[in-house]
């Protein structure tokens, strides 16, 4: 089979543009579970959720999906403090999170999830932006503006994320809570705050990233179900808790689902992410980049 | 002179760049009763994995009767006869006291033996051994019911019950008072009566001395001494690296 | 008790359960005792695993599927066999296709089973929390091997032709598959009863408890682990066998629905996890709350149920509805020491 050139440089691009918006979903996983060690497997639904609030002020107030995404980053930052308190509270202090902690965080994303439908139903939903239909054309090779601008975004995301967390106080914190918690108690830092902040920190980032998905692709409640395997398959391939990591885990992973889908058929797409995962966690368990 | 029940040839074990074991040689004598000790981080718990199973040590070789143990897993060696108590008890929260040493009953000694014990030959077993430690009347108790010092004598009772010959004990007495640490010495010579060999890896320098016959010194990931205890603690590499820091 | 009452004494509790149905005079009692049922079993082989040592599966519906797609395979075995076999092998395979019910079962077990123990051996060397995630992954590929897989209908799904009557007993072919359902919860109950009460019962509590030292103790857990991912793999499967039958109609979406996944979950979780008695209850339970709520509401809403049930449960009540009826009788059981005087030590 000879595979056309042209195909597969557009097929490249896409994925690296979908690779960059993956980081932004992923980036909150990769705080919560790679830095905190908090299976947070509800954090797509709290990107959905951010999907959906992005969709009800753009259609009603016209707003842009990022702008909202931001004025709203306060609210889910809250969001996470409260659902990191209640987590803490009733598994992390009591030494319970490997079984209940987790049963804990699937109740949520069924639950946000089985409430968008009861309210908005299964209905695909989407937002109007004058850019979304754009796209820069190079010759034969297209940059759609509903991509490229997700992909900015994103990455600009990441990289002041990392900048907090080398270069503040609090970021060097939390860094250090995956490292142990007694070299933050010499730092003369509460483990639990520092965590929460942390937690806080990894939600407000899904309202960001729900923004994002909707300018993407239209969303319904269920989709962010996809991503769950999505998700947690970069944070494995980049190496736990690294944010660099994220970046190279998602581009790599858009790239072979752009391909995948453009040769083999979308339908296929969903496995590759999660075969990786599998082969990953089999082989490979301290990701590619690990030591 | 008989084959030691346990050899360790030039074992080394590194975690990254951190060399944590070199060049490790040590053989224990069938029933002897050998102190371990070395300051913190010297590697003495590093040893303990290595030879219990719990990391694999890259070089070098541990044997136990002549057989090398090279890659095989822990639950093996226990089945083997080698028993270890943890540094922290770790004892199984959900079952009660009886119940934890039951667990090695069945899955060591049942299946070492080959022969189906009935359920009265475990039980007589079990109180057997909780005679021996003085846990008799905490059988039904979970183990959050118990005392520091109960704790680690379940630990050691649980160690025990794998019926091995010989039992690592990883510093059973830290954190507990002078009366209870003879306790558990005690407690730990009866056992070595048993026909037990003991490692006794431990900080409380009274309890080693009187417990041991022999002596073994650990510093960063080397040993510098190996005799008997009173020589040992004489010995100026010892003073200099260890006691008179 | 011993086993073998066990068996026999659910066998007739069993056999009450049928015979009431039968009164109701109803088929739907059948029909939606059959889920209920169908979630006993579940959430009992849930259980063997999440409960017993402590892994937690998030993949139910995968296997659950497997053992719906294994009994599609196989009943559209004759059209295959048809094509690429010659006629006298094809009319052979014709004559023993469908299968009756309870091969159907054994063979969607054997699949899930093997399916189990595949994703057991990959994973189980590494921390829980990978086993977890790696059983939403699973469910996501073979979602999509199945969706790629015209033979057994693909995306659009396949029909499965339930008789109306079951030929050998002539009972009408829903009530059928209720008793082999109810069958196949005493099976469930039974395996999970006797593992909880045997050696492998200790094995599997020292794993959740502290995996080192049940190695140390000589647990052979990465073994042990094997055999419970197996058995709760199987026995999933063979929920999901007759389900094609039960629905007639199966496309993946419904297989793998994300209901199964959760009321395995919650099910047990719900009902109390260090004994067979929770999942049963919890099925129980949340099995009929489901079906009342999804008639007189909506089944989304029933699902909601569910859902903030199993976060308040593990909230508020982490041993589940087991551990709050310990909790009453050791307070009942104080208030009767302490002779009805102040209570002292009755909290």
């Amino acid at each position: 089979m000879t595979i056309p050139v042209e195909l597969f440089i557009n097929a490249l691009i896409a994925g690296i543009l979908l690779g960059g918006f993956y980081a932004a979903v992923t980036v909150g996983v990769s705080i919560s579970f790679g830095i905190l060690d908090i299976v947070n497997i509800a954090h797509p639904a709290f990107v959905i959720l951010g999907s959906y609030i992005a969709y009800i002020v753009n259609q009603r107030l016209g707003v842009d999906p990022i702008l909202t995404a931001i004025m709203v980053l306060p609210a889910f930052y809250a969001l996470g403090a409260m659902v990191y308190q209640v987590y803490y509270v009733s598994f992390e202090k009591r030494g319970q999170e490997a079984l209940r902690g987790l049963a804990f965080f699937f109740g949520l994303l069924f639950v946000t999830e089985v409430t968008l439908i009861l309210v908005f139903g299964v209905d695909y939903r989407y937002v109007h932006a004058a850019y979304i239909d754009q796209t820069i054309r190079f010759g034969a090779f297209d940059l759609p503006m509903r991509m490229l601008i997700p992909c900015v975004i994103a990455l600009m995301l990441l990289g002041g994320l990392q900048l907090f967390l080398t270069k503040t106080y609090t970021g060097r914190a939390i860094m250090a809570v995956a490292q142990d918690q007694m070299a933050l108690q010499l730092m003369a830092a509460d483990p639990v705050r520092i965590k929460r902040i942390a937690f806080a920190l990894s939600i407000a980032t899904a309202a960001i990233a729900g923004a994002l998905l909707i300018i993407i692709q239209p969303v319904e409640p269920s989709v962010g179900r996809e991503y769950i395997g999505r998700v947690f398959a970069i944070c494995v391939l980049g190496g736990l808790g690294s944010l660099p990591g994220t970046v190279i885990g998602a581009m790599l992973l858009g790239i072979m689902e752009s391909l995948t889908a453009t040769f083999y058929g979308p339908s296929w797409a969903p496995a590759v992410a999660f075969g990786f995962l599998l082969l990953t966690l089999a082989f490979r368990p301290s990701g590619i980049l690990g030591r | 002179m008989s084959a030691p029940l346990l050899r360790v040839e030039n074992v080394g074990k590194r975690f990254g760049g951190f060399i944590a074991l070199e060049g490790i040689n040590l053989d224990v004598a069938n029933g002897e009763r050998l102190g371990l000790i070395g300051p913190n981080g010297s590697g003495k718990s590093t040893l303990v994995n290595c030879l219990c199973g719990t990391l694999r040590n890259e070089i070098g070789r541990v044997s136990f009767e002549g057989r090398a143990l090279d890659g095989l897993p822990a639950h093996q060696r226990t089945r083997l006869g080698m028993a270890r108590s943890f540094q922290l008890p770790r004892p199984f929260t959900s079952l009660s006291v009886a119940e934890n040493l039951r667990v090695p009953l069945l899955y060591t000694v049942k299946a070492r033996s080959g022969i189906t014990h009935a359920g009265a030959d475990l039980d007589a077993r079990c109180h057997d051994l909780l005679a021996l430690v003085g846990l008799e009347s905490k059988a039904t108790k979970r183990p959050r019911d118990l005392t520091q010092v109960e704790m680690r004598k379940l630990e050691l009772a649980r160690a025990m019950a794998s019926d091995p010959k010989l039992l690592i004990a990883d510093e059973a007495m830290a954190g507990l008072s002078q009366s209870e640490v003879n306790d558990i010495v005690a407690l730990l010579i009866r056992m070595n009566e048993r026909g037990v060999t003991i490692v006794l890896i431990e900080h409380i320098m009274s309890a080693v001395m009187s417990f041991s016959q022999r002596l073994v010194v650990l510093v960063s990931g080397r040993k510098i001494a190996d005799g008997k205890p009173d020589d040992v603690i004489r010995d100026a590499e010892v003073e200099r690296a260890y006691l008179g820091q | 008790m011993r086993t073998p009452v066990f068996i026999v004494a659910s066998l007739i509790v069993a056999a009450v359960v049928y015979g009431l149905a039968r009164l109701a005079g109803n088929d739907y009692v059948f029909f939606a005792g059959y889920v209920i049922l169908q979630f006993v079993v579940l959430a009992t082989a849930w259980n063997i695993l999440g409960g017993y040592c402590g892994y937690v599966n998030f993949g139910s519906a995968a296997f659950f599927a497997l053992g719906a797609y294994t009994t599609v395979a196989l009943v559209k075995l004759p059209n295959l066999a048809a094509k690429y076999l010659p006629e006298g092998l094809a009319s052979v395979i014709a004559a023993a296709v469908p299968p009756p019910i309870p091969v159907l079962m054994l063979a969607g077990g054997v699949i899930a089973g093997l399916v189990g123990l595949g994703t057991g051996y990959l994973t189980l060397r590494l921390r829980g929390v990978f086993f977890a995630i790696a059983t939403l992954a699973l469910a996501v590929v073979l979602q999509t091997l199945i969706v790629n897989w015209d033979y057994v209908g693909g995306s659009r799904g396949a029909y499965v032709i339930r008789p109306q009557v079951h030929a050998l007993t002539g009972i009408n072919y829903v009530e059928y598959l209720f008793v082999m359902m109810l069958l196949l919860s005493v099976t469930a109950l039974t395996v999970a009863r006797a593992i909880e009460r045997s050696q492998l019962g200790y094995g599997f509590a020292t794993i959740r408890d502290d995996e080192l030292a049940a190695e140390a103790s000589g647990v052979p857990t990465l073994r042990l682990k094997l055999v419970a991912t197996t058995i709760s793999g199987a026995l999933m499967g063979m929920a999901g066998a007759p389900f094609p039958y039960y629905i007639g109609y199966l496309e993946p979406a419904s297989a793998f629905g994300l209901a199964y996944a959760v009321n395995s979950i919650a099910m047990p979780m719900i009902g109390g996890t260090t004994s067979w008695v929770g999942p049963l209850l919890g099925a129980l339970l949340l099995g009929t709350l489901q079906q009342i709520a999804t008639v007189t509401i909506s089944s989304a809403v029933s699902l909601l149920l569910v859902g903030l049930l199993l976060v308040a449960f593990v909230v508020i009540a982490p041993n589940g509805l087991l551990g709050l009826f310990d909790k009453l009788r050791q307070r009942i059981g104080a208030a009767r020491a302490s002779g009805g005087n102040a209570r002292t030590g009755a909290a």
